[in-house]
């Protein structure tokens, strides 16, 4: 695994660059502090619609457990630094898990 | 355009994960018979690429944000399904680890952004495209062209799924029961971020993406495009 990916490091080098400077970038993203349109939360759904829909308010904590929520480090973001870096550190971690997950491929296809 | 959970009713969820498992299965099917070893590195690079490029959020006036999703470069470069597996990934990671998009509302968030957008994509860019080289101004006409246009068929079936709610799903006394905004609203909220802003920068990114892959590594885009890229099966047989 070691070996493949340091491989695939060298046959890439350019990509894997765009994708560091983006990285490095990504505070970038923090500048529109609006939520999306259809991704409030139940506080900001206050103040949008007046009132929170009872099935919403049920379905809305079925998952709990995102270790980086908002891609932020649970109380580290009081700062813009702090949320600059967990903002960074998110990208790393998010990038890494998604590059791990599809080197898994190379088992299945073909040469 | 990541759906939180709660948006869609459960009727609405579950049926979407249930349409994706078929899909995914189809796509790894799809690429193991037509992804290189070699490519592999692209693929998982280019779809944390995507992950990335959905970090950055655009300020939109009046208040709200959009980003682009990178799902089209991704199919013009390794085809649709692959594109599929890569977008699905970063999509389920961002899901579960950092809370964006819900986890119920994986499926449908899957279908927009990893299976509609890759497929409209694609296929507008060889359309567009025929038979010019990857790297001519048609070519890069035709990933701006496809990228604004998969990043807006994702934006539209996005906001048709969670402005249908506030019709279909109604408590006794008439209160919407998940997503509270009827569907026109939704759609022209959506649409006129996407049209006017997100759309455009999908569109540079993928024609920037399409220009700077070509150009370093010619071979990638060779692969997909020149040798089986027959206008009577637009490489579909071969390459998808």
């Amino acid at each position: 695994m070691i070996g493949g990916l340091a491989s695939m490091f060298k046959s890439f080098r350019k990509l894997w660059l765009v994708l560091g400077v983006l990285i490095v970038l990504s505070p970038l993203g923090l500048i529109a502090t609006g939520t999306a349109f259809g991704e409030w939360g139940l506080d900001e759904l206050m103040e949008e619609v007046g009132f929170i829909p009872a099935g919403l308010e049920k379905l809305a904590d079925f998952w709990t457990r995102s270790p980086l929520p908002d891609y932020a480090i649970p109380g580290l973001d009081a700062t813009l630094v702090q949320s600059a870096g967990g903002y960074i550190l998110s990208a790393v971690v998010g990038a890494a898990l998604v590059i791990a997950i599809l080197s898994l491929l190379a088992k299945i296809v073909k040469d | 355009m990541h759906i939180p959970d709660g948006y869609l009713s459960p009727q609405t969820a579950i049926p979407f994960v249930a349409l994706m498992i078929p899909v995914w299965g189809i796509a790894v099917k799809k690429v193991q018979k037509t992804l290189k070893k070699k490519e592999v590195p692209v693929l998982a690079i280019g779809a944390a690429f995507s992950f990335t490029i959905m970090m950055f959020n655009l300020p939109i006036p009046g208040g709200s944000s959009a980003h682009a999703v990178g799902a089209v470069l991704l199919a013009i470069l390794l085809g649709p399904w692959a594109a599929c597996i890569g977008v699905s990934v970063a999509l389920i990671i961002q899901a579960l680890i950092f809370g964006d998009g819900g986890v119920l509302a994986i499926g449908a968030n899957c279908f927009n952004m990893g299976f509609v957008m890759p497929m409209v994509g694609y296929y507008v860019y060889r359309l567009i495209k025929g038979q010019a080289e990857s790297l001519s101004t048609r070519s890069l006409i035709a990933a701006f062209m496809a990228g604004y246009l998969g990043l807006n068929a994702a934006a539209l079936i996005t906001a048709v799924e969670f402005g249908s709610q506030y019709h279909l799903f109604q408590a006794a006394n008439g209160m919407p029961l998940y997503f509270p905004v009827p569907l026109k609203v939704a759609v022209a909220a959506m649409m006129s971020e996407h049209l006017i802003l997100a759309g455009p920068v999908e569109g540079l990114v993928t024609a920037l993406g399409v220009w700077f892959v070509g150009k370093n590594y010619p071979a990638i885009m060779a692969e997909r495009m020149e040798i089986g890229g027959r206008l009577d099966d637009w490489g579909v047989g071969k390459h998808v």
